[in-house]
């Protein structure tokens, strides 16, 4: 999957998880406290099922959740992985 | 002759270790000489605002050092606390501060604001701001004098548990209580006072209970964890071991999520001497995780609803136990009994399951403006007809095994734990049929993903997006339901009720949800 591609997706997954909230625009969702711990769960769970991926642990880091970009990234990660 | 939680704090920490670190929150260290000057000050405060004695007073902070000054502020003045979950929707937040009644809510500058927006009069709020700068304004003997005049029975704090009527139960639990408790968890579980503290849950759970008089009595020194470590386990664990936590008392679910990802080996925490966990069930694989990595560390399962002063039975977990063998809940505290009561309200025969009852110091005195739910779960004895004595019916179904420990089997209504909060699956249907196109719902618990479903019936198609933002107004975030069904009717038992059964099928739970 492309980049940008994924960048769509994942966008209209955080609309479905916290619908008040306008993903796109942010630089860092965790700087702005556009999600916690509990979006953090559902979050990996559902990028887990939408993907057909198992995220690790080592993975759950702030870097890879700052923004639409980071998680792009990680999920390029492992679309690449064997 | 103890009769005040603050006496652990006088007689404690104060009397000997004065200068030591008592709190560390976000880089910031208060002594438990600090602690005592900002509290004292606060109930100074306190009492210029409000008079009524052992009327609660709501604290609406963060959890931080702040939240700790306030509530002891709060005691130090003669009242009860009342710690407020921030995140809490307003609609909902409304509701508990109406059914409080506080005469005084303690908030700080950037939190006023909401209230405000209640229209909670600016005499009701005080900023706990005043009560943290420096030097000492308050007069010690009167304080002495106010908080001297209590009892034991009377309230120490109201703790907020879901209700299904939409409206949390305020759980009242009095001075008695807790210092029943504390007693025994320093003796039995041998806390001395060496604790650093790894502080998770938040402030209005009654974890805290054990963390804060821990702390206060014995000088332990209480980290409060900062919320984005909790977020991040591979964050949390590397914080537990830069900061020397060697005692923790968390809920399962993120040591189970540590568990499943592998993450001791990469973030050794080697510190971790005791680990406590209460809340939900610990599945045994996972825990059999930490054992291995931690061998030397004391792990201990504690139960015990809000209701009976933070818990009721515990097992220090001493022996091995197969991954599939279940966690036992194992033998009562001391001074607590408990009572394990068939449908005819008779003591169940040897491994028979039944509802576990409880009885003792440790029973909360009741929900606070709740006599109809208190009468139901606060009841007679059915066991003594001859003298007025209160026990507390837990709802939880449970048995003993031949080794005479208890295991929990289920509940016998509809609430459940997820994510370590307890949740009465009653209250996400009162906020479903809130929701305009809704006409019917029902809510089912999947155990083993972790996953609360929403069925509903509704006329129009009804976006996702548009029904968990009209929930969240209503319900706080872990009590959103992660899968929502849109179903043109929801199934029927041949009596007319919704059949529960049939949606756990099809969910793929095997057992009742």
């Amino acid at each position: 999957m492309k980049h940008s591609t994924a960048v769509t997706a994942l966008a209209a997954l955080l609309q479905e998880i916290r619908p008040e909230h306008d993903f796109t625009a942010s630089r860092d969702f965790l700087g702005e406290g556009l999600l916690d711990s509990f979006d953090m769960i559902t979050l990996v769970a559902t990028l887990d099922k939408a993907f057909g991926i198992s995220i690790a642990g080592v993975d759950i880091v702030p870097e890879h959740f700052r923004n639409l970009d980071s998680i792009a990234a990680l999920l390029g990660k492992y679309a690449a992985a064997p | 002759m103890q009769i005040n939680v603050l006496e652990y704090f006088e007689r404690g920490a104060l009397a000997g270790q004065r200068g030591k670190t008592a709190v560390l929150d976000q880089g910031r260290s208060f002594t438990f000489d600090d602690i005592a000057r900002s509290a004292k000050n606060c109930a100074a405060l306190i009492l210029e605002a409000a008079s009524v004695r052992s009327l609660p007073i709501a604290v609406f902070l963060p959890k931080s050092a702040e939240t700790i000054v306030a509530d002891l502020g709060v005691l130090y003045s003669g009242h009860c606390y009342a710690n407020l979950d921030l995140k809490s929707p307003i609609e909902r937040l409304k509701a508990t501060l109406n059914n409080l009644g506080a005469s005084l809510i303690i908030t700080s500058e950037a939190h006023a604001p909401v209230l405000h927006g209640l229209g909670v009069p600016e005499d009701r709020i005080l900023l706990v701001e005043g009560a943290m700068q420096a030097g000492v304004r308050h007069d010690e003997a009167a304080l002495c004098e106010r908080w001297h005049a209590l009892v034991d029975t009377d309230p120490l704090c109201i703790i907020h548990t879901s209700g299904s009527t939409g409206t949390p139960k305020g759980v009242v639990l009095s001075h008695r209580n807790t210092i029943d408790f504390m007693d025994w968890v320093f003796e039995r579980l041998q806390l001395q006072g060496g604790e650093i503290i790894g502080s998770l849950s938040p402030f209005y759970f009654d974890i805290y209970t054990l963390e804060l008089y821990l702390c206060l009595a014995k000088g332990a020194t209480l980290v409060i964890i900062p919320e984005q470590c909790a977020v991040f386990p591979a964050k949390l664990l590397e914080f537990v071991a830069a900061q020397g936590i060697n005692f923790v008392f968390w809920v399962p679910t993120i040591m189970v999520n540590i568990a499943n990802q592998d993450l001791l080996s990469a973030f050794p925490v080697p510190g971790l001497r005791k680990i406590f966990f209460a809340g939900e069930v610990f599945p045994t694989k996972p825990l059999n995780y930490w054992r291995r990595h931690l061998p030397a560390a004391m792990f201990v399962n504690l139960y015990g609803p809000i209701e009976i002063s933070v818990d009721c039975t515990y097992f220090v977990v001493d022996r091995d136990l197969a991954d599939d063998e279940k966690l036992p809940i194992g033998f009562p505290c001391r001074n607590t009994d408990v009572l394990i009561l068939n449908e005819q309200n008779l003591p169940v025969k040897s491994d028979e399951p039944g509802e576990l009852c409880v009885r003792g110091s440790s029973i909360a005195l009741g929900y606070w403006n709740n006599p109809e739910r208190t009468a139901q779960a606060f009841v007679q004895n059915p066991l003594n007809p001859h003298y007025p004595e209160l026990i507390y019916r837990t709802g939880d179904i449970v048995y003993r095994n031949p080794r005479g420990e208890i295991m929990i089997v289920g509940r016998k209504d509809f609430q459940i734990k997820h994510l370590g909060y307890r949740i009465d699956l009653g209250e996400i249907e009162h906020a479903a049929l809130q929701v305009a196109g809704i006409d019917n719902a029902c809510v089912v618990y999947g155990r083993d993903k972790k996953e609360i479903t929403l069925f509903f019936e509704s006329a129009e198609e009804l976006s996702a997006a548009m029904i968990r933002r009209r929930l969240a107004e209503f319900l706080p975030k872990y009590m959103l339901p992660t899968t929502l069904h849109h179903v043109d009717q929801l199934p029927r038992n041949p009596n007319g009720k919704i059949d529960r059964h049939r949606l756990a099928l099809r969910i793929g739970e095997r057992d009742e949800a």
